[in-house]
């Protein structure tokens, strides 16, 4: 049975602020062209960081100053904030919608949910010293809604005057693609008719040293900082970590339609689930059975099967978790060796953005969907054998292929066994 | 600092924050802060460490509270550079 036009929901605009590009045009350049943002950072080197490369979107102060005030500039220092804004900005021009006036009614039927992990750490950095010198007084305003976690969906709704649900998701790596889904959902249930979704994540030590510790980062390519994100490879021994943010304007189709917006694509369906750290889940693991049937149930809600899945974008981190990742997609879809669906991996071009992947990597995977071409995944020439086992090594793309596509699944995992994934369908008149 | 530099310094300071420009341009010391230039409240706050910066005074939380309009400010810091000298 089709749903009504009030409980269908579709994308209606993207934006972008990735380490291999700022803005949809760049980004989709550096997409077709395999182009890689990931480099050497001098900082971690000095900071003795066994992993001395990283994702860092490349800002200038043009495109700081076409998007913020001097005023906003002045108070704004938590960089996962700034690079959501920068790519919720670019989404809402891009679907159409008006910016309001100051004096304008909220629009009670928008709103957002966007999510982030670090946004203000290297503020919050700051504000601890200030703090503990017995400063407290020179913190200053705006300390507070640079580091709270709702940091980012509260400059949102200020910025475009949001009146309905306006909050902040945290899931680790799965956040971003749990945004997506969260604001479909709320669409769905009819209580908005437009919400804006994504996720977002800052940069640097304080982020990254965690994992560092944890000896889960790429460290053998620190010379070559294209080369240090391999997902699928035989010698993927470690994650690149990256930043930025992506951003979706989700929509009812009555209300796009209405408008008459132009259509991405529609979110069919989606799930999120945890793998409860059992099993052979853990903190840091995903239990097998959870990740599974989290991609049967973003199945289920989007009525696809497992054969009408054109392409996968992948989590994909460049880790041992690969191949597991490979071997549950193919057990939940029930589909091996040439059977399986073509796969890539975005993190091989801008490294792992945490809790902005989710969301820069679903803009990537609607983008592939709407014009009908795959990026390639970079640095898997040699497979993993485990992989190969499991998968023809015609399914993993690349080099930039082009055929059509009606469904592209996008799954995220994170940290604390949570898993999310979602189903993006093309659209057609 | 005479008194016009003062005053400058301050239209210096205040402006980024200012959101009523009409007001500005027309500043008299019985501008009010929050209700004419339609300052931010949480922006009060950065003023002060502005100023506390730009004339390398302390400002204590009685005179901050004090600091409604235009004059008022320009008062207090006169006072604190006086002290100073």
């Amino acid at each position: 049975m089709m749903a009504s036009k009030n409980h269908r929901v579709v994308i209606t605009g993207l934006g972008i602020c990735a380490p291999n590009g700022v803005g949809m045009t760049n980004f989709e350049e550096a997409l077709r062209a395999g182009r890689s943002g990931i480099q050497h950072i001098k900082e971690l080197e000095e900071l003795n960081f066994r992993c001395q490369v990283g994702g860092i979107p490349p800002l200038n102060s043009e495109i700081l100053e076409q998007n913020f005030s001097p005023l906003e500039l002045k108070r704004l220092s938590a960089k996962g904030v700034m690079y959501g804004i920068l790519a919720a900005l670019e989404a809402w021009q891009d679907s159409g919608l008006p910016l309001p006036n100051p004096d304008d009614e909220p629009r009670w039927q928008w709103g957002t949910v966007f999510g982030t992990g670090m946004s203000g750490v290297q503020t919050l950095r700051e504000a601890i010293y200030k703090t503990d010198e017995g400063k407290v007084k020179r913190l200053g305003g705006s300390v507070v809604e640079q580091t709270m976690p709702s940091g980012i969906s509260a400059f949102l709704s200020g910025k475009l005057g949001l009146g309905n649900w306006v909050t902040s998701n945290s899931s680790a790596c799965s956040t971003g693609t749990e945004s997506i889904i969260m604001a479909a959902d709320h669409i769905r249930q009819g209580r908005a008719e437009i919400m804006l979704a994504g996720g977002c994540d800052a940069d640097g030590p304080y982020v990254w040293g965690g994992f560092d510790a944890m000896r889960v980062l790429s460290k053998n390519f620190n010379e070559a900082p294209t080369k240090a994100s391999r997902p699928m490879a035989a010698d993927a021994s470690g994650f690149v970590p990256g930043s930025g943010g992506g951003a979706l304007v989700l929509e009812s189709l009555a209300s796009a339609e209405k408008r008459g917006a132009t259509i991405y694509g529609e979110v069919a369906g989606g799930y999120v689930n945890s793998g409860g750290q059992r099993g052979n889940g853990s903190m840091t693991a995903p239990n097998n059975l959870g990740t599974q049937k989290c991609i049967s149930g973003a199945m289920a809600q989007a009525q696809v099967k497992p054969q009408e899945i054109d392409l996968i974008c992948g989590h994909l981190t460049s880790t041992m978790g690969d191949v597991l990742e490979i071997q549950n997609w193919s057990t939940a879809l029930g589909l091996k060796g040439k059977d399986f669906p073509k796969i890539n991996a975005l993190k091989s071009l801008t490294g792992h953005c945490l809790s902005a992947a989710g969301a820069i990597e679903s803009v990537a995977a609607i983008l592939q969907l709407k014009q009908n071409w795959a990026h390639p995944s970079l640095n898997c020439q040699n497979l993993h054998p485990d992989i190969l086992a499991q998968i023809d090594a015609n399914c993993v793309v690349r080099e930039t292929e082009v055929f059509p596509m009606q469904v592209v699944a996008k799954s995220s995992f994170g940290f604390g066994d949570v898993n999310s994934c979602v189903i993006y369908k093309s659209w057609k008149l | 600092m005479t008194e016009q530099e003062i005053q400058d310094q301050l239209k210096t300071v205040i402006e980024p924050y200012v959101q009523n420009q009409e007001a500005f341009e027309n500043l008299t010391k019985e501008t009010q802060l929050m209700e004419d230039l339609e300052v931010n409240s949480a922006h009060l706050v950065d003023i002060i460490l502005d100023l506390e910066e730009a004339f390398d005074v302390e400002i204590d939380d009685e005179a901050a509270e004090k600091m409604l309009t235009v004059g008022a400010a320009l008062n207090i810091v006169q006072e604190l550079l006086n002290a100073k000298d």
